[in-house]
């Protein structure tokens, strides 16, 4: 890339201080995203991607705090140098975000057409007229049939699938450099997910936004991302090109996520689980944060907070097996020697007889 | 497959299907239907009803999993409750091991229920947070008069330690509990009174793909011990497809396919279901991505179209004006392989019939690629 990247993010850490102890839901994440691009952000509740995402936008508030050292540089501006007016002319227009909920993203009280316009209102001189227009506009790009009297209806007259429509319709009103995506399809059912990743993926195309996709959804990883951050406890642990991520995982979550999921046309005999849940971001375990959930932790696991080590070209992993590779054998352990894969050719012929 | 439904498999006289069919079925459904009723103004006037589940049949195998899938609003969480009257059905039949579940007075249905169970989706509002979760799990005990005292005491640390968790956990609060541990919760509470049947209402939906599956496996393993069977309600079809034996594919209120998870997932016959699985995000990125996307939203089942109620958003290139005129029934499209098209052949509903209500297109067999690249990718 010679361009520099749109957006990087270095050293984030935002810390929670709460009765129960310091949550450090976000420690120390680095990454950054080029124009056009699709960067996704995978992992499971508590891992830290949503915090990641409000704190870009500096939307953290009390008792959470973004730590000194992070740095957030967006179209060569340090966003955490700015004042709150500069960091607001940012928001909805450069760097825009589609929540998860759209039920409680959208203000039930007011009409969706007024709720898109005040976006322009609010980033541009437009006049009441020319925002209205402008709304209506994009509902028709973001194709909600009859634009004009939807903009008219409330939230709550609005399917799911319209409503995350509208939530579309909003953030690229001002058409900005970097949208940040978070779970933007979980709410919703397959078939207007399938539609809604597809008009994004349109969109993206057409006005060349880069996209921070975050989900828990491997699945819609693999469809729309060309980069992806595993995230795990706060760190990010494994980041590598979509296509090796899934051919060529490394880290041992990586790899405990993809074979924990079941795949349709695929069915296994078991599903392999990662044993365990995910610690409190209140007490992370020392060393290696997996290590407690790991098939092959050892001692050094426990002993050494691993870096991110170099795997390939743009493939890096927080893991010592990139030092010492000889240890990917699987410990014995009662659940994990259950969670033997059957082929898919044997359970299929199974299914058949 | 469980181990038991692999020997009937293989027993010989044919398929799963065919010797579940011979056997009388643990559950039967039959033309249940459930509407709501839609009150409007001061008065209530009558505006109608929804029609949450609009004439459904099945029948579910001792020690089979069925699995219902189908988007929200398409009935099944309803169909789920009105098994066990947890939802009054407003007309149709329920038997459980022949027995006429809606014939039943309350002291009787209360006997039932300690033979079918429930577990539900939400394991954060399903348990009570002023309970133990000894409590919880004794409850049910108690309530049937299982077991007393210390006797219970030693049930409940038994059951605990059935499905993962530590015994000395008896003592704590729901709260103190991920959502994975609460669902285990749930599930030895539905255990603590042996039943025979568990109704699974999206049971891993609202957990982490690590954390649901050892909850699936759990399900399974608790399967092949204690000869369970399980209707299993998901919106997730690579769940359902791992668990089920065989799987129903609902739609605004009606069964509109059913058949074994191998067959369905193979060759999808309705064009709704075939749509349902093209639209689910493959997890491998060099996949061919093709998808039939399908316009527009589920119409509302307080009005649901004329006809075959998928018409309106229907891709099969042979739909016609027929098909907003003629209610396709559930038909055996090959052998144990049920769907509802009067445009996939073959169908019950003749040529001539079709072209009295102004059909223009012969029944013609449609099966996009997009449908099944799933299973090619395999």
């Amino acid at each position: 890339m010679t361009q520099p990247p749109l957006l990087t993010v270095s050293d984030l850490r935002t810390y929670f201080y709460t009765g129960a102890g310091t949550a450090r839901a976000v420690d120390g994440v680095s990454f950054s995203i080029g124009a056009g691009e699709t960067l996704g952000i995978v992992g499971e509740s508590g891992c830290g991607k949503s915090v990641t995402a409000l704190s870009i936008l500096r939307l953290i508030q009390q008792p959470g705090r973004l730590e000194s050292g992070s740095k957030i540089v967006f179209e060569g501006k340090d966003l955490l140098q700015l004042d709150d007016a500069g960091i607001r002319q940012i928001r909805g227009n450069r760097i825009a975000m589609i929540f998860q909920e759209p039920m409680t993203a959208l203000n039930p009280v007011f009409t969706v057409g007024d709720q898109i316009a005040e976006v322009v209102r609010v980033h541009s001189k437009a006049s009441r007229r020319a925002a209205w227009d402008r709304a209506v506009e994009m509902l028709t790009i973001v194709g909600i049939p009859a634009p004009a009297e939807r903009a008219r209806q409330y939230p709550h007259q609005l399917s799911g699938g319209m409503r995350q429509r509208v939530l579309i319709a909003m953030a690229l009103v001002m058409s900005p450099a970097l949208v940040i995506a978070d779970e933007p399809t979980t709410a919703l059912d397959v078939t207007i997910q399938a539609q809604i990743l597809e008009l994004l993926a349109e969109l993206q195309q057409r006005l060349g936004t880069s996209i921070v996709m975050i989900t828990h959804d491997l699945g819609v990883i693999a469809e729309v991302a060309s980069r992806v951050l595993v995230m795990y406890g706060g760190e990010v642990v494994e980041e590598a090109r979509v296509e090796t991520l899934f051919a060529e995982p490394h880290h041992p979550y990586t790899e405990g996520l993809l074979h924990a999921m079941p795949r349709v046309g695929r069915r296994q005999e078991r599903l392999a689980v990662i044993p365990g849940n995910v610690p409190p971001p209140t007490a992370w375990p020392s060393g290696c944060r997996f290590r407690d959930r790991c098939p092959y932790a050892w001692d050094r696991c426990e002993r050494e907070h691993p870096p991110l080590y170099q795997i390939g070209a743009g493939h890096t992993s927080r893991c010592h097996l990139a030092d010492e590779p000889e240890r990917r054998v699987r410990r014995p352990r009662a659940e994990a020697t259950a969670a033997t894969l059957v082929s898919p050719a044997t359970s299929r012929a199974g299914d058949a007889a | 497959m469980t181990d038991a439904a692999q020997r009937r498999a293989a027993a010989p006289g044919g398929s799963t299907l065919g010797s579940a069919a011979a056997a009388t079925p643990l559950l039967s459904v039959s033309q249940l239907t459930k509407h709501f009723p839609i009150r409007r103004g001061l008065f209530g006037r009558d505006g109608g009803a929804v029609r949450a589940v609009d004439g459904v049949s099945l029948d579910v195998a001792r020690g089979e999993t069925l699995g219902i899938v189908g988007e929200s609003g398409c009935g099944k969480t309803t169909l789920g409750r009105c098994i066990l009257r947890l939802i009054e059905p407003t007309s149709g039949q329920i038997h459980f091991d022949g027995i006429d579940v809606r014939a039943l007075d309350a002291g009787s249905l209360r006997r039932l229920r300690r033979r079918i169970q429930i577990i539900f989706q939400d394991p954060f509002s399903s348990l009570n947070p002023r309970m133990t979760v000894g409590a919880i799990v004794r409850e049910g005990l108690t309530i049937h008069r299982l077991a007393t005292g210390a006797e219970a005491d030693k049930r409940v640390r038994q059951l605990l330690d059935e499905v993962g968790l530590r015994p000395e956990y008896a003592s704590r609060y729901p709260h103190e509990f991920s959502g994975g541990q609460r669902q285990r919760i749930g599930i030895a509470r539905a255990l603590a009174v042996e039943p025979e049947l568990i109704v699974c209402d999206e049971p891993v939906s609202a957990l982490d793909v690590s954390v649901q599956a050892q909850v699936i496996n759990l399900l399974q393993d608790l399967q092949r011990d204690r000869g369970l069977t399980y209707l299993f309600i998901a919106h997730d079809l690579s769940v359902v497809e791992h668990i089920a034996t065989r799987v129903a594919v609902m739609y605004l209120g009606k069964i509109v396919e059913l058949a074994t998870g191998a067959d369905l997932y193979r060759e999808p016959i309705m064009p709704y279901t075939q749509a349902l699985l093209s639209a689910v995000p493959v997890p491998d990125p060099t996949a061919s991505r093709e998808r039939i996307v399908l316009t527009g939203d589920v119409p509302s089942p307080a009005n649901p179209p004329s006809g075959c109620v998928f018409h309106p958003r229907c891709p099969h290139p042979g739909k016609d004006v027929a098909c907003s005129a003629i209610v396709p029934p559930l038909e055996e499209k090959a052998p144990g392989h049920w769907a509802a098209c009067i445009k996939q052949p073959p169908t019950t509903v003749p040529w001539h019939a079709q072209q009295q209500a102004g059909a223009t297109h012969p029944p013609e067999r449609h099966l996009p690629l997009a449908a099944i690249t799933h299973g090619l990718s395999s």
